[in-house]
């Protein structure tokens, strides 16, 4: 237990701006008001909080268990698989090996697939399912067991018997750069990809520059840790050869898809659903895992042999350690050149980023890392030129933020560097930067890890500060820290701004109807791991409908319910589903206008929907002769159909006497039925913004840190449900202190993780996160989509590490390079700059 | 992470608990609160092919507490329950501090302390304040009962001296004496984490004056030994932290005291810690001995 | 009823069929008396979890940290992960579902983390509920630094825990608002038949075959 004191603080001298009304009506209650701004409790929960959530290990106990013999060398050639006494085991019904994949068919031999290419990608390389005969990082799944339990499937990997040749491994970057070996014999350089880009003339700004600093920064591995691990449960009908799956993905469309692949079978003939999710965080949007593979392939095997159908796997924490992914490792070295009031000329960034073993996913967080490093600021010229290295380590692939917490911590160490070299105040640094609103859209000139333009929208980055600096009590602070130095305390505060690519494309689709009884069903196809997709979207339907919220019901990730998706990662949930639910609504709503107007013979223009009623505008939903209910609208728009229920008793009032015969039941151009297909597809990401502060204190003597206050001001433009919005933020937060100050994935030489356990790898409690966590926000809405969405899932973990780097070196006056940084190691950095002064004293 | 196959036995008393011990001896393990063994055999660090456990041996959770005989708890006492005791507090606080650092309070639902005490973990509180106070563990087994003194209970780190055929069936500390205090502190990584090092400290005072004073490290120098700081704090102000004497057996323990280093921390800064927690430990125990001065004696003959 | 003399048979049975030790274990379960026989390195969490078909309480870690797995164990609360099945034996066990009361109200800790949005993808929480729950029967009217060490135990990666420190103060009104209402475990006959009714396959042993109904 630590024995830190918890001192008083400056407070805002100003009261953050209220948020939206906090009280409404619950879920359940009927109310004609808008829903959209509002928030409202969230109808999920209370299934959640009783325990009756349906996670992937609640699902299928009727299934065989499946467990993995994982490599414990992190590179070794794989030189024998001896299963014989395994087999024997009682309970033990298949164990498979790479060798199997091979007879079976070229898809299942095949290696993992590239899922999204890039010209960049110079040697990619990935994985198989059950590695062939290379391993190439501690935790790489070799054979599978297939038994009646997980304990005996345990036992059975225990009586494995894999003959490795180890061979070097290649653990950190550096190590990597060296290329004294190599991860992949063929890759010689250890070099996956080098990526270059930038805009406007880097060498001739450097030169003529007033100004130049270079920075060489780090930030370590870390990882997502959802609290529930992966898994796949997957059951095979032998009778339709057809195959369902449930797994913890962050996208059941794709997943779906790439297993159809894998097993040679047509889509209509694989359904992948997303059950409840106990949080994905970037890490479970790769696929198909391995897992994925594997699982599905032996249901369809042992099913197709009549031994079971029903196979389940489901990971232990262990195995999430050294199996799943990481993200964030990279070394920069950052060169800027700037004038005399800190504009920034020149910025010249050299990335090498630790990409793992295997690249299945691409370089999504390079791109993300070596674009949105631009961040507020409108650099005159801007030269990357990065690379993403091999390790023998675990594959690295989104964790929330996504390569932009490297990259604010690059851009906003330069700018701290900067008004440091030049004596300036550090917002004032970030404000001669800033984009203006005038400026906007603001066109790079370059690629987004979209593939479009990075063209920023729309934005106020100074207002954002603005409020930021009122609601963290800026101006007050020098203050405060010389009344703590005067009692011996080190105090200091930091800034980081930030803006965020969200709502990337393709697309996403939804499909809304409504039912006769007047009830409403809408789907997505991409997933939830908690943003609290089923309220949010209600919300936005119900307005689009005039129903309560708690009339519509959402279903996410689901192919049997909608098929078209991408997924739900880079904060696009609310702006794409959002928007797509939306066009998918105000089509049901126009054809229910329009049936409407023909039974009500008012014209379309005059007619809107509310009170669960199509009525003439002014009027009262319900009343006879202004108004349908929803629900007979629905009937009405299937003539064919002989209802037996109260909608269709009422509708039999309309039918009769004014049929125009001469007009088919189904008007030309029509379908039957009172729903819609709605999809977004815009041209490019909506670009959020934030801008966070951090006031901290370290311990003189014991160099304990201590966030003391954090305060948060973003923008994600027009928000659904506010309260869910905030608990992204404060969970994102979290998530960020976690990675400033304590979160580091440690491997040794060897490729060993040390720390795979959560008693070494250090998540924050709640004793961790600071005594007060404020927000705020500015709204800039979206020109991209008509609910002028933004993205906020990531918001809270971007810029926190530079923040909290900028307040320890303000504590301190030791700069601050590397993240995250423990209490031992700032000891070590004090010892380090003490001695450096005293050598410079001499 | 789920255990490997075992033979489960259940007895229902110590002695059916010890017979069966003795029969498969070194293939055996005994299960008490289970918060550090079962850990261990799910990760299948640990794959004894028998565990004996002795949780539904009824009426195994005693605690007695008195001024004469000290505290003692048997080996289904669980860590809540020592802490809540109130008898327990009041003849020897410091269990009840030291307990308060031990995981969190769901660990300590179940974790009992004999249990603690015979893990002999370097990282643990408990066996670093059993081998301050000078307490003891009994052990059973078929061949008889014995008592081991802390001093002779740790054969190194995650050992203890036990037999194979024993079993600890309970602890005691003696109560703390008047004109001495105690105090323990730690430093971890997060809140509940193990220390990253811990100091529990033992001082007597006489008129304000330390007399004498001794202290045992948790995660730091080795496990169960005793650092008699006496000579160096010898006079110190037990009401005046800023006496150059706390000062002085900060760094002496600095030097002294050997540290590790692992992924949390170096050895350099463990000693760092070791310094500080030293002279603020060494204090808060001198401090605890002038406040139980002031208390009303419960001890008979409690002149100090 | 032979409860215990069918389930040792049931438990020699399973050892003849799968080579591994079984034990019968009597307990009960959210008010209501359950045998069942299984492996007996089975662990706690698992028996709730797959033989018993509670599934609310979950498994985050298996080492103890994260607290995703917290029962209430005769009231208290323990890493269900951290304790064997067969360590359950005449015991009482409360799970997250337990809390619920019969006629369906929520637990007022239950209602709380709904009224302060303190759960986003759910995972973690029926480990806070449980634990919370407990902890507010000793101390009914805790403050926030109260608050805050009652629920420092527990690892949540969703929420960043405000909502969560307030769900508990909440809860603490939520329980003073319906004062004297709902507490630990049904103690009334009325009570305990209706959870009887609702949980199926209620006193007659469960097969000890892992995984198969």
């Amino acid at each position: 237990m630590t024995a830190v004191s918890h001192p008083s603080v400056p407070h805002a001298t100003v009261a953050p701006e209220a948020p939206a009304e906090t009280a409404s009506a619950p879920a359940g209650t009927t109310e004609s008001g808008r829903s959209f701004g509002k928030p409202i409790p969230r109808v999920e929960d209370n299934r959640l909080v009783s325990g009756n959530g349906r996670y992937l290990d609640d699902l299928g106990h009727g299934a065989l268990a499946a467990a993995f013999v994982r490599s414990p060398h992190a590179h070794a050639h794989i030189r024998g698989i001896d299963v014989e006494a395994a087999l024997e085991l009682p309970g033990v019904h298949a164990i498979y090996t790479y060798e199997d994949l091979e007879a079976d068919s070229p898809e299942m031999a095949e290696n993992l697939p590239l899922l999204i290419p890039h010209p960049a990608i110079t040697a990619p390389r990935n994985g198989y399912p059950l590695a062939k005969d290379e391993v190439n990082h501690v935790g790489e799944a070799i054979v599978m067991v297939v038994a009646d339990n997980r304990y005996i499937a345990e036992d059975a990997c225990a009586l494995i018997d894999v003959d490795y040749e180890t061979l070097p491994a290649v653990v950190g970057i550096e190590t990597a750069r060296s290329a004294e070996h190599t991860v992949h014999p063929d890759v010689p350089d250890n070099v996956a990809a080098h990526l270059q880009h930038g805009f406007g003339d880097i060498e001739a700004e450097l030169a003529a520059a007033p100004h130049r600093l270079t920075l060489e920064l780090e930030i370590e591995r870390s990882a997502s840790m959802p609290m529930e691990g992966k898994g796949v449960y997957a059951r095979w009908d032998d009778d339709e050869k057809a195959l369902t799956f449930w797994t913890s993905t962050q996208t059941s469309t794709s997943a779906r898809a790439a297993i159809a692949a894998r097993l040679g079978m047509a889509h209509n003939k694989v359904h992948c659903i997303a059950p409840d999710v106990g949080g994905g965080f970037g890490v479970k949007i790769v696929h198909p895992w391995p897992e994925e593979v594997m699982v599905t392939w032996a249901a369809r095997r042992l099913g197709q042999a009549g031994i079971a159908t029903e196979v389940k796997w489901v990971e232990d924490r262990r195995e999430h350690f050294v199996s799943s992914a990481h993200e964030r490792g990279q070394i920069h070295e950052v060169t800027v050149g700037f004038d005399d009031d800190g504009r920034l000329l020149a910025f010249d960034f050299s990335i090498w980023h630790d990409g793992g073993a295997y690249l299945p996913y691409g370089i999504i967080v390079l791109l993300n890392t070596s674009t949105q490093v631009l961040g507020p600021y409108k650099p005159r010229a801007f030269r990357v030129d990065a690379y993403s290295l091999y390790t023998n380590t675990v594959i690295v692939t989104p964790y929330r933020g996504a390569g932009r917490p490297q990259a604010v911590f690059a851009m906003e160490r330069a700018m701290d560097a900067i008004a440091k070299h030049l004596g300036k105040d550090v917002l004032e640094i970030r404000e001669t930067n800033f984009i203006r609103p005038e400026e906007m859209p603001y066109d790079f000139h370059l690629i987004f890890q979209d593939g479009r333009p990075l063209i920023y929208d729309s934005g106020d980055y100074q207002a954002g500060m603005d409020k930021l600096r009122k609601l963290i009590g800026w101006d007050e602070f020098a203050e405060y820290k010389e009344r703590a130095r005067a009692e011996g305390r080190r105090v200091g505060i930091g800034v980081g701004a930030y803006v965020e690519g969200t709502g990337p494309g393709p697309y996403e689709g939804a499909h809304v109807l409504v039912e006769t009884s007047g009830k409403v069903k809408a789907a997505t196809g991409l997933t939830t791991q908690g943003q609290g997709h089923q309220t949010s979207f209600a919300q936005i339907v119900a307005d689009d409908l005039g129903v309560p919220v708690s009339d519509v019901e959402i279903v996410t990730g689901d192919t049997r319910r909608f098929g078209y998706a991408v997924g739900t990662f880079a904060s696009r949930g609310a702006v794409m589903s959002g928007s797509a639910f939306h066009v998918a609504a105000q089509m049901v709503a126009e054809k229910a206008k329009k049936i409407a107007s023909e039974h009500l013979h008012v014209d379309v223009a005059d007619l809107e929907l509310r009170g669960g009623h199509v009525c003439v505008v002014g009027t009262e939903p319900g009343a006879e002769s202004t108004s349908i209910p929803l629900g007979v609208v629905a009937v009405l728009s299937n003539p064919l159909r002989y209802a037996f229920d109260e909608s269709s008793r009422q509708a039999t009032g309309f039918a009769g006497a004014e049929v125009d015969m001469s007009k088919p039941p189904v008007p030309e151009g029509e379908q039957p039925g009172l729903e819609a297909t709605g999809y977004y597809s815009p041209p490019t990401s909506t670009f959020a913004s934030g801008i966070h502060a951090a006031i901290v204190e370290t311990d003189p003597v014991t160099a304990e840190i201590r966030v003391l206050r954090y305060a948060v001001v973003h923008d994600c433009g027009n928000v659904i449900n506010p309260r869910i919005v905030e608990g992204q933020v404060q969970g994102a937060v979290a998530q960020g202190i976690g990675g400033a100050l304590y979160e580091r994935i440690v491997y040794d030489e060897h490729g060993q993780m040390l720390n795979a356990s959560y008693m070494d790898f250090l998540m924050p409690f709640v004793t961790e996160m600071p005594d007060s966590l404020e927000m705020d926000h500015t709204v800039t809405p979206s020109a991209l989509n008509p609910l002028g969405m933004k993205g906020a899932g990531e918001a809270g973990v971007i810029p926190t590490s530079a923040v909290i780097a900028a307040a320890i070196e303000d504590a301190e006056g030791i700069p601050i390079t590397r993240m995250p940084i423990s209490p031992s190691e700032l000891f070590e950095l004090r010892a380090t700059h003490a001695a450096s002064r005293n050598k410079e004293n001499e | 992470m789920k255990p490997s196959p075992l033979t489960y036995h259940r007895p229902r008393s110590i002695d059916e608990a010890c017979e069966i011990l003795a029969e498969v001896a070194h293939e055996g393990k005994v299960l008490a609160g289970g918060q550090s063994l079962i850990p261990l055999l799910s990760m299948r660090l640990a794959a004894p092919a028998h565990l004996v456990d002795i949780g539904s041996v009824p009426r195994f959770d005693a605690i007695s507490a008195s001024p004469e005989l000290g505290v003692t708890f048997d080996a289904l006492t669980t860590h809540a329950a020592l802490e809540s005791d109130p008898a327990a507090a009041q003849v020897q606080p410091l269990l009840g501090r030291a307990l308060r650092l031990v995981a969190h309070p769901t660990i300590r639902n179940r974790g009992t302390t004999v249990g603690s005490l015979v893990h002999a973990d370097p990282s643990a509180e408990m066996p670093a304040v059993l081998a301050l106070l000078g307490g003891a563990v009994t052990v059973r087994s078929v061949r008889g009962v014995r008592q081991i003194p802390a001093a002779d209970l740790f054969a190194g780190p995650l050992e203890s001296t036990l037999e194979a055929d024993e079993i600890a069936i309970g602890a005691s500390v003696p109560a703390a004496r008047p004109g001495t205090g105690t105090a323990i502190d730690e430093i971890a990584r997060r809140h509940g984490d193990y220390a990253l090092v811990g100091v529990v400290a033992r001082v007597q005072v006489d008129d304000g004056a330390v007399t004498s004073a001794r202290m045992t490290y948790v995660s730091a120098g080795e496990l169960g030994q005793v650092v008699d700081y006496t000579d160096v704090l010898r006079g110190a102000c037990a009401t005046d932290a800023r006496d150059p004497l706390w000062q002085q057996v900060a760094e002496l323990a600095r030097e002294t005291v050997d540290t590790e280093a692992d992924i949390h921390a170096t050895a350099r800064y463990r000693s760092q810690l070791v310094a500080a927690l030293t002279a603020r430990v060494g204090f808060a125990a001198a401090q605890d001995a002038v406040r139980d001065d002031t208390r009303t004696p419960m001890h008979t003959g409690g002149h100090r | 009823m032979t409860s215990s003399t069918t389930g040792a048979e049931q438990a020699d049975e399973l050892q003849a069929e799968t080579g591994e030790q079984h034990v019968a274990v009597n307990f009960t379960l959210n008010g209501v008396t359950q045998t069942v026989v299984l492996p007996s390195r089975t662990l706690a969490s698992d028996a709730i979890r797959h033989h018993l078909r509670q599934t609310g309480t979950h498994v985050g870690c298996e080492h103890g940290v994260c607290g995703a797995c917290t029962v209430l164990l005769d009231g208290k609360p323990v890493r269900s992960c951290l304790v064997l099945a067969a360590s359950l034996e005449g015991r009482s066990v409360t799970t997250v579902e337990g809390l619920v009361e019969p006629d369906g109200t929520l637990h007022p800790v239950q209602q709380a983390f709904v009224d302060c949005h303190g759960l986003q993808c759910g995972f973690c929480t029926p480990g806070f509920v449980t634990t919370i729950a407990a902890f507010l029967e000793e101390n009914p009217s805790p403050t926030q630094e109260e608050a805050t060490e009652a629920i420092a135990g527990n690892l949540c990666r969703c929420t960043g825990y405000q909502n969560i420190r307030a769900a508990v103060l909440r809860a603490a009104e939520i329980k003073r608002e319906r004062s004297g209402g709902s507490p630990l475990g049904p103690d009334s006959e009325a009570a305990r038949a209706s959870l009887d009714a609702k949980v199926r396959g209620t006193t007659a042993p469960v097969g000890g075959k892992a995984g198969r109904p």
